[in-house]
């Protein structure tokens, strides 16, 4: 092989490395093929209070991620949190009466969305609102609530 | 007293002037890329001194920190009982911070101060003045070719320190320390976000590899043609790229964040 041949060649080999490690990174580390692409539809919920959820939190049906949180922003009127998400098109028929709640993945895990379908026959559609909404809890309400009702039961 | 002032005077124009015509040498440059894409051997022959010739180092660093980083990463996470997100931290720490900023630093090293020293030698034993004799603008043959070798490179070798690093610190976190592999993999996934930190990643490496190639061709360009001009300019090119890089790191970190 003449010696500009193996210039060639290695500069190939280089630029197809580099592009290589390009690739593992955005396959294989981070989560470039889930829910970039393909059909899905949007759904809001209102929230008393949504603590702790981000955009892009995870949007689950028991347990497994079938979407992702679009945007959250406060109502200006009812001071509510609207939460607009994402749903994956191969999960739509879930019935419109399902419940959706802000849980926490472990003690101290990220928050998302659980969806607890129901049992109507109809089916969530683009643009949706889920009525049936249960809160993320905050645990110093929860710790105080506590406190409270142990110094009550001492004044009795 | 009349002569301290001209001084200061001087000294403020000499570095106004220094400044328009290195960004008018840049632009220059960068304007005979349209040209020397049509001659790809001599683009070739930069990315094999600058880019595959700086491949090994880049790979074994990569490597390295990549297992520094697990072992570390191990060791303060499994006091929170954490260590499922040791994956999380070695990828998140090398794609968006220490795969640009350490292929950067070497790449200063070992293409930059080369790089310099080339040019330099060039300029001292007047190969360059010979070139515009010859009618061959040393701009276009010189500078451009070897700038945007350098501006391919740096992406591709960052993101190669990244991927070894990675496998590096899977390598001491799950074979050596028993992280489970699903675990490892499966949050690194959840976390790292393609839009967010791996472009992020790629962005910063663009923008080091434009800087480091930049400095080291200019400070050869403009070296005083002697042997101790040329060893002054290399040292500035090693000294001038670190603190480029790690200065701009912090103001990309800021904006993009």
């Amino acid at each position: 092989m003449s010696n500009s041949r193996i210039l060639e060649v290695s500069v190939g080999i280089f630029v197809a490395l580099g592009i290589a490690a390009l690739l593992v990174l955005a396959v294989n580390v981070s989560n470039v093929s889930s829910f970039s692409a393909g059909e899905h539809y949007s759904i809001t919920a209102n929230f008393d209070n949504v603590s702790g959820l981000k955009e892009r939190s995870a949007v689950s049906i028991a347990g497994v991620t079938v979407g992702r949180v679009t945007s959250i922003v406060v109502d200006p009127d009812s001071y509510e949190a609207v939460v607009k998400m994402t749903i994956d098109a191969r999960f739509s028929d879930v019935p419109v009466d399902s419940s959706v709640g802000i849980y926490t993945a472990g003690l101290l895990g990220e928050k998302y969305i659980g969806i607890e379908p129901g049992g109507a026959p109809d089916v969530l559609e683009e643009g949706s609102v889920i009525r049936l909404t249960q809160s993320s809890i905050v645990l110093e309400k929860l710790i105080s609530q506590f406190l409270f009702s142990q110094s009550d039961k001492k004044d009795e | 007293m009349f002569d301290w002032f001209a001084q200061i005077g001087k000294s403020a124009i000499d570095f106004w002037a220094r400044l328009g015509g290195e960004v008018l040498l840049f632009l220059q440059t960068v304007m005979a890329f349209s040209k020397i894409i049509f001659r790809p051997g001599l683009i070739i022959q930069q990315l094999f001194s600058i880019g595959v010739r700086s491949m090994l180092i880049i790979i074994v660093s990569g490597f390295f920190v990549g297992m520094v980083l697990g072992l570390q990463g191990y060791n303060t996470l499994i006091d929170f009982g954490a260590e499922e997100s040791l994956g999380v931290m070695v990828a998140l720490s090398l794609v968006r911070e220490l795969g640009p900023v350490v292929t950067a630093l070497l790449f200063a090293g070992r293409a930059g101060s080369a790089l310099t020293a080339e040019i330099g030698l060039m300029k001292a034993t007047e190969q360059l003045s010979g070139l515009e004799m010859m009618a061959v603008n040393p701009v276009e043959r010189i500078l451009a070719p070897r700038l945007f070798a350098g501006i391919i490179s740096m992406p591709l070798l960052a993101a190669m320190f990244s991927a070894v690093g990675v496998f590096g610190g899977y390598l001491v976190g799950v074979d050596l320390l028993g992280v489970d592999t699903g675990a490892y993999w499966s949050q690194m996934q959840a976390r790292v976000d393609f839009d967010q930190d791996i472009v992020q990643g790629v962005i910063k490496s663009v923008v080091f590899g434009v800087v480091t190639t930049w400095i080291a061709v200019y400070e050869g360009y403009t070296c005083l043609p002697t042997s101790e001009g040329v060893s002054r300019s290399t040292t500035r090119t090693v000294v001038y790229s670190a603190l480029a890089v790690l200065g701009l790191d912090f103001l990309l970190t800021a904006l993009m964040l």
